[in-house]
């Protein structure tokens, strides 16, 4: 056989299985923090501390039928779960574990990933307009206008990185970040002393984006369980339900680990010493963790708050951003 | 101009904030009871259904059969009956019955009670199939609790 085929299925396979093993202990982890943080224990009675809990519900969803509502569009309505997987397992394709473990190194790794991610979006509108439910319909079309509106200054602060590293391969940006914390683009404290200032507001802007773009509280207006019961997934009963939940995680990860990666020094070490794949996936579960005690501290902003926040502030600070971070290159 | 850059810091500093109080709550202990492996104990105010005091001498019950309970009572949910027994003073108990299912726990039969013979008790676990099962003999359960 062909060693190219069984390194591409051995990659999918692994990829799969850590997207859904991910998304099962995340949601454990969610429902720990969120339990912890309301001085409640969080689930205890499936396995060690509830730890198999998430398995459970898994078999639970996978028994279930699948429930196509009456006048719904069939062929778009099954094939929108699908259309969330697919580009949250394909994004995974590029992202460096480790030096070594990386499915592709792609030159232009960092394109892919937005283009590639831009695909969810579509596939909540597909998901809310097949259901043929107006809560669905209301859903899909607040999740594409604050998808568009975070779009901009997500991909602004990626550019003011890629200028500043000259390269959009995920590898390389992260090789560039080599030898501790100090040489990290957060705060770059060895190479360019004018983007200290610069690059933690970088970091902050991206890191808010990749909340609203995969739809997390505080920004979760998509799913808004108080006004629109549960957003763009309300029909969907069993695994379409499972697969739309297993993307959203799967896209959180994507979006902390692109955090860690174009930040926060990727799989380095932050003194120097012994960097492989332990300290990605450290950084990457705090950033998750962050963006859990973010979830159960603050409450759904408003949609006109959401929109304020993105073309208001976010999209012009991330503009003068990427202006002085032109500027500070050439002078320093 | 400067009220744009003074709404983005007081609006991040009171996130901050908020996320400092979420954080200190995590770390602290948590406050749910495990309800069915730890029984809570209940306050001394718990309002149970009414239960016979135990006499402390003679496990027996402090009843007199003086019926005020039973007159007391605005729903007609006690039934309490007696006789005479040679050679014990006054009368002796023979049947306490209440009808849980009209009892609003008002405490009336509580407050009439001059002997002090029947007060709340502290049972919360009720549950049953039928209606029946909701009227008990309070003799025979101080007698069970005796043994």
């Amino acid at each position: 056989m062909n060693p190219e085929i069984v390194r591409v299925l051995g990659y999918i396979v692994a990829i799969i299985a850590f997207v859904a093993l991910n998304a099962a202990m995340l949601v454990w982890m969610e429902r720990k923090v969120a339990g912890h943080i309301q001085r409640r224990i969080g689930p205890k009675e499936v396995g060690p501390f509830g730890l198999l809990q998430s398995f459970a519900d898994g078999i639970k969803l996978m028994t279930k039928q699948l429930i196509v509502p009456e006048g719904a569009d069939v062929p778009l309505f099954k094939v929108a779960p699908m259309l969330v997987m697919i580009p949250a397992v394909m994004c995974f394709v590029t992202i460096p574990f480790s030096e070594q473990l990386a499915a592709r190194n792609i030159n232009v790794g960092l394109l892919l990933i937005f283009a590639i991610a831009s695909i969810n979006v579509f596939a909540l509108l597909l998901g809310g307009w097949a259901s043929h439910n107006k809560y669905a319909v209301i859903s899909a079309a607040r999740a594409v206008s604050q998808n568009v509106a975070y779009e901009i200054p997500m991909l602004i602060t990626a550019i003011t990185v890629v200028m500043f590293t000259g390269t959009m391969n995920l590898n390389e940006i992260v090789m560039g970040q080599a030898g501790g914390f100090w040489h990290w683009n957060i705060l770059p404290i060895a190479k360019n002393i004018g983007m200290v200032v610069l690059m933690p507001v970088s970091f902050l802007i991206f890191f808010i984006c990749s909340m609203a773009e995969t739809n997390r509280a505080p920004f979760d207006l998509g799913e808004a369980e108080s006004e629109l019961v549960a957003g763009f997934h309300t029909e969907y009963s069993g695994m379409g339900f499972g697969l739309f939940f297993l993307g959203e995680y799967a896209n959180v990860f994507i979006g902390c680990s692109l955090a860690v990666i174009l930040f926060l020094g990727g799989w380095q070490c932050p003194f120097g010493l012994f960097p492989g794949v332990h300290w990605f996936l450290l950084k990457v579960y705090f950033l998750i963790f962050v963006v859990m005690w973010a979830r159960w501290t603050f409450p759904r902003t408003t949609f006109y708050g959401l929109l304020n926040l993105s073309w208001k502030i976010l999209i012009p600070v991330s503009l003068f951003n990427l202006v002085l971070t032109g500027a500070f290159i050439k002078v320093f | 101009m400067g009220g744009y850059f003074k709404e983005i810091f007081d609006g991040a500093h009171s996130l901050v904030a908020g996320m400092g109080v979420t954080l200190k709550y995590l770390f602290q202990p948590v406050v749910t009871e495990q309800y069915p492996h730890v029984a809570p104990t209940m306050p001394d105010r718990f309002r149970g259904h009414i239960e016979l005091v135990a006499n402390p001498e003679t496990g027996g019950t402090l009843c007199i059969v003086c019926g005020m309970c039973q007159k007391a009572c605005p729903s007609g949910c006690i039934t309490v009956a007696g006789e005479k027994v040679e050679g014990v003073k006054g009368k002796v108990l023979t049947k306490y019955e209440l009808d849980f299912t009209k009892c609003s726990l008002c405490g009336i039969c509580v407050e009439s009670c001059n002997p002090g013979a029947i007060t709340f008790s502290k049972d919360y676990n009720l549950a049953g199939l039928r209606k029946e099962a909701f009227i008990y003999d309070l003799k025979k359960r101080l007698e069970e609790r005796k043994r």
